[in-house]
């Protein structure tokens, strides 16, 4: 009983049929219950969402690579919370309690979530809301945002503290609730692909290549080659970009201004280059289900080629300045740790789990073309503080500019977009998972027979990292929050949806 | 890192010559800043970001401004921490119902003469989230709008021209567009 493998426990459901690339199972309460027990030891929950009538749950095991979906159906609008044995689920729960109003019987914290009072699907009497308590001599609080004094997303944090070190912080997110999921429903493929390339900003292409590989899953079909390996491109230059501004904002946030300066050309460098060949800054809508939006030219070739060799060269003065400033390493070095077995019971994603020995990414551990054929390493450390999430981004510029090269090197000619077709027998499912700077992206969706969206669920990276900087914060000193923030960068219109 | 300071001593500065159009635009601002609306700001613009509910991508826009490049504050123009100390609030994102809240209140706190500057589509009609039952939409249904600067998001570049031409409005008449 407790050696069953994941699939060998899940092929006791019954199997969606029309469910790709991964399976999805429909499952008994009792499954439910043993795979809720077995999460975050041998298996990670890559995300847990609803419909009108089921509670659905991604699951991978690690010991054998296998990915895949359990559903179990609401009954009276309840279901076995599964937050009651594993904390990670907790504000997926409390969202899918907001939003669609199943109630997870058990959940131990049942405070409203991205529900502030204003939820038309939702018709609860809003009470305050209770930040937890901490109390104690001299301990006080210090309550910061929704409006925060850089330019940044909203949120807030309430601290509490005892003179300069903290002794719990609690977030409370959900202001840039949007209700993308809600808008989602009906769109076709095309308008819903707009939303999705929006969930995210800064992760608006990995968000597009994971949307358009669920609905191209779900048809069946395959982009041609072409565009697979111009989507990768797209991503690394994101991935790219994105790191840059990442290591300058936790070095500027250590006032060390000059790495940021310096770290803002090389961002800017790469958003120039991306607005050469792709005719956008952020690449926002190149990607699109059944291909790519417009062709690499040549020339654009060249700009890309000339751009990753100066960067390789700058970017090896940053790191240099970065690994022999000691003042600045004394701010990052044991600040904000991250503890692995943390790392992986919450099945972090991206760098911050990659920092705390948690090796996953997505571009190994459930690889899509063309990662497949291309030669890259995932570096991993233990030590999980600041520094190592710094360093870590400082390893994954060097892997995405080889990457950028080898597919510049390899990108076959031909068709970068092909046509979808309008309409087909039956419901379809699908499901795409990518790696995005900030870690693993999931999307989910099923379309309808006239190739509308029923229901469409992104989840983002930062779901399993908020609740994690909570942790992390703690004992810390105040000052040292923007670095242990910053160095995690998590997504508030990501999670908030 | 001595090599990168001896370095930066001796090379030209990255910020950039504006394109042709720009170039025109960047200059009328500062001769604005230093001529005309001397009297109202003393040759400074503040300005307090409010996201209220954008995808983050006008923010990534906006943080570019004051990279090397860009150098907006070579313009005496500069973001700040609080509203208190703000002239301009730009806000961004299709207003979430969750965020409208915190956007009066940050609005409130800004002391006249102010202006508001919506940054970004959904910040000017609501964008692809206008039909949203989550959003209020446009910031003009929460704030009056001085100026709207569409995009999505906006370059550098367009918020650049756009502040500009904020600051030519009111410094031909400044008690006249100020709230």
């Amino acid at each position: 009983m407790e050696n069953l493998s994941l699939l060998e426990r899940l092929s006791t459901g019954k199997a969606a049929p029309e469910h790709r690339p991964w399976p999805r199972f429909e499952v008994t309460k009792k499954t439910w219950e043993e795979l809720a027990a077995g999460l975050g030891d041998h298996i990670d929950m890559m995300g847990l969402w609803a419909d009108k009538t089921h509670i659905h749950m991604a699951l991978f095991e690690p010991s054998s690579g296998a990915f895949a979906v359990a559903s179990l159906a609401v009954e009276d609008n309840k279901y076995p919370s599964i937050s009651r044995r594993h904390p990670p689920a907790m504000r997926l729960e409390r969202t899918i309690r907001d939003l669609f109003v199943h109630e997870p019987s058990g959940l131990p914290d049942t405070r409203p979530w991205l529900d502030h009072g204003n939820l038309i699907e939702t018709d609860r009497p809003l009470k305050p809301y209770r930040f937890l308590p901490a109390e104690g001599r001299g301990v006080h609080e210090i309550p910061v945002g929704p409006v925060h004094a850089g330019i940044i997303e909203p949120g807030h944090f309430r601290f509490t503290v005892n003179g300069e070190t903290v002794v719990r912080l609690e977030q409370r997110l959900g202001y840039v609730h949007k209700g993308i999921e809600k808008l989602l429903e009906g769109k076709d493929v095309e308008s819903g692909a707009k939303l999705c390339a929006r969930v995210s900003g800064d992760s608006t292409v990995a968000y597009s290549i994971a949307y358009a590989r669920a609905v191209e899953a779900a048809l069946s079909i395959k982009p041609p080659a072409r565009a697979d390996w111009l989507r990768a491109l797209m991503a690394e230059l994101e991935r790219l970009a994105n790191h840059f501004g990442d290591i300058g904002a936790v070095c500027n946030d250590a006032s060390f201004a000059l790495l940021h300066a310096y770290a803002g050309i090389l961002r800017e460098d790469v958003l120039r280059a991306a607005n050469a060949c792709f005719g956008h800054r952020l690449m926002m809508d190149r990607v699109t289900p059944g291909g790519v939006v417009s062709d690499l030219s040549d020339e654009g070739k060249g700009v890309l080629y000339r751009l990753i060799s100066s960067l390789a060269e700058r970017f090896d003065e940053i790191a240099d300045a970065y690994d022999n400033t000691a003042s600045l390493k004394d701010r990052t070095w044991g600040t904000g740790i991250l503890p692995p077995d943390l790392a992986r019971q919450y099945a972090a994603g991206g760098v911050i789990g990659r920092a705390s020995k948690r090796s996953f990414d997505s571009r190994k551990s459930l690889p899509y073309p063309p990662y497949d054929q291309l030669e890259f390493s995932v570096p991993t450390v233990n030590a999980g503080d600041v520094n190592a999430r710094i360093w870590i981004r400082l390893q994954e510029v060097k892997q995405s500019l080889s990457l950028v090269r080898q597919i510049l090197d390899a990108v076959p000619r031909g068709d970068f977009r092909r046509d979808l077709p309008k309409r087909f027998a039956g419901e379809r499912e699908g499901m795409g998972v990518v790696e995005g700077f900030r870690g693993d992206i999931l999307v989910w969706l099923r379309l309808a027979e006239d190739g509308r969206l029923i229901r469409c669920h992104p989840r983002d990276p930062s779901w399993f990292q908020w609740p994690l900087l909570e942790a992390v914060v703690k004992d810390n000193i105040v000052a040292d929050f923007p670095l242990c923030n910053k160095s995690f960068n998590c997504s508030y219109s990501g999670h908030d949806l | 890192m001595s090599n990168l300071l001896l370095k930066a001593l001796f090379r030209c500065p990255v910020t950039t010559d504006a394109p042709p159009v720009s170039e025109q635009a960047l200059a009328e601002l500062a001769v604005n800043v230093d001529s005309e609306a001397r009297r109202v700001l003393g040759r400074s613009l503040s300005i307090r970001e409010v996201d209220a509910g954008s995808c983050n991508g006008c923010e990534l826009e906006i943080h570019a401004l004051n990279n090397a490049v860009y150098d907006l504050e070579r313009f005496g123009v500069k973001f700040v921490a609080s509203p208190r100390h703000a002239d301009v609030l730009l806000v961004t994102g299709p207003v979430c119902k969750n965020m409208r809240v915190a956007l009066e209140r940050t609005y409130a706190a800004t002391p006249s003469p102010k202006w508001v500057v919506a940054v970004g589509d959904c910040a000017c009609n609501g964008g692809v989230f206008a039909d949203s039952r989550a959003c209020v939409g446009a910031v003009s249904k929460v704030l009056d709008v001085d100026l709207h600067i569409p995009g999505c998001p906006p370059s550098p570049d367009m918020m650049l021209r756009g502040l500009m031409a904020l600051l030519s409005k009111y410094a031909k008449n400044p008690s006249a567009s100020a709230r």
